[in-house]
């Protein structure tokens, strides 16, 4: 099956029931597995247990830049490719998008207030992971402003394209500027300086959470059709009694 | 398993995930049979596709 064929909406909601309840037993696996991992991992010499927060943190923090990334390939679905599924799949992104960052937000927080003393810093990472939610949310707003769904797609496709240069400024702005937060541990130049006692679980919980995100996005476009056939159906019932 | 002088600050990260990631969960099954109960309705209306296929139907 290609791109082309999941284009259109029928074989898309075929798909996404066949393939849903396998994809929640791997996620609810998955994410069991990730847990158990955290809850017997070690303590950090430094952070001591605090150091479980960042089995949650981290993952929801790739996730939030990982959500915008694939709302701008959907983005660019919409304008250059006219996809039509492209529109549902960046919508559908968005609240999905925004948890996570807002998760991200809040652990880094609970885990910022034990081991920086504060809950929070205008650092180049905080401020602009904070701006990253910002986005999310006026996304959402647009998309609830305006009533038809094409224009509205168009628009918020501009905002998410114009949005995707605050990705890499989350990504380097630990080796831009001088912040509180520390530089990359994991996906960095000359590997991980993580040990694998944090690594493995770190990962196995980052795959966990990567899964959930699909599982929610494939059943939150296919929420996302069936509503936009209620949609017609309403328009097609109010011409047949206006004629 | 003893999580320290913190344990309320590693507590409270796991619960607020918790919620949050139930809170999604709740909000799309909620939608999905929103969403299909609407469908139904229509179809009970009299409103059909230009396909003739059922509105509701998934599979």
């Amino acid at each position: 099956m290609t791109l082309i064929d999941l284009a259109n909406p029928s074989r898309f909601l075929s798909l996404a029931g066949r393939i849903l309840p396998w994809l929640v037993a791997v996620t609810v696996l998955v994410l069991a597995i990730g847990l158990y991992q955290s809850a017997t991992a070690p303590d950090d010499y430094q952070q001591g247990a605090t150091v479980k927060i960042m089995f949650i943190h981290v993952p929801n923090a790739w996730l939030s830049m990982f959500v915008w990334s694939v709302m701008s390939v959907a983005a660019l679905g919409t304008l250059v490719w006219r996809h039509p599924l492209a529109d549902v799949a960046a919508k559908t992104a968005a609240p999905i998008g925004a948890a996570f960052t807002f998760l991200a937000l809040l652990t880094g927080s609970l885990w910022g207030r034990p081991m920086w003393g504060t809950y929070w810093e205008w650092d180049a990472r905080l401020t602009s992971v904070l701006i990253l939610f910002l986005m999310y949310l006026g996304l959402m707003a647009l998309w609830r402003a305006v009533e038809d769904p094409s224009r509205a797609a168009r628009a918020a496709a501009v905002l998410t394209l114009v949005g995707a240069i605050n990705i890499p400024i989350i990504k380097f702005s630990v080796d831009w500027w001088n912040t509180l937060h520390q530089p990359a541990s994991v996906i960095r130049m000359g590997g991980t300086t993580l040990d694998r006692a944090f690594l493995i679980p770190l990962l196995v919980m980052a795959v966990g959470f990567t899964l959930l995100f699909l599982t929610l996005h494939i059943a939150a476009m296919r929420n996302e059709i069936l509503r936009r056939r209620v949609r017609t159906l309403q328009m097609l019932q109010a011409s047949k009694s206006a004629a | 398993m003893t999580l320290g002088p913190y344990a309320s600050f590693i507590v409270m990260s796991y619960v607020a995930v918790a919620t949050v990631v139930a809170a999604l969960v709740t909000w799309v099954i909620a939608d999905y049979r929103r969403q299909k109960a609407r469908l139904r309705d229509l179809e009970a209306a009299g409103a059909v596709r230009r396909s003739g296929r059922s509105a509701a139907e998934v599979k």
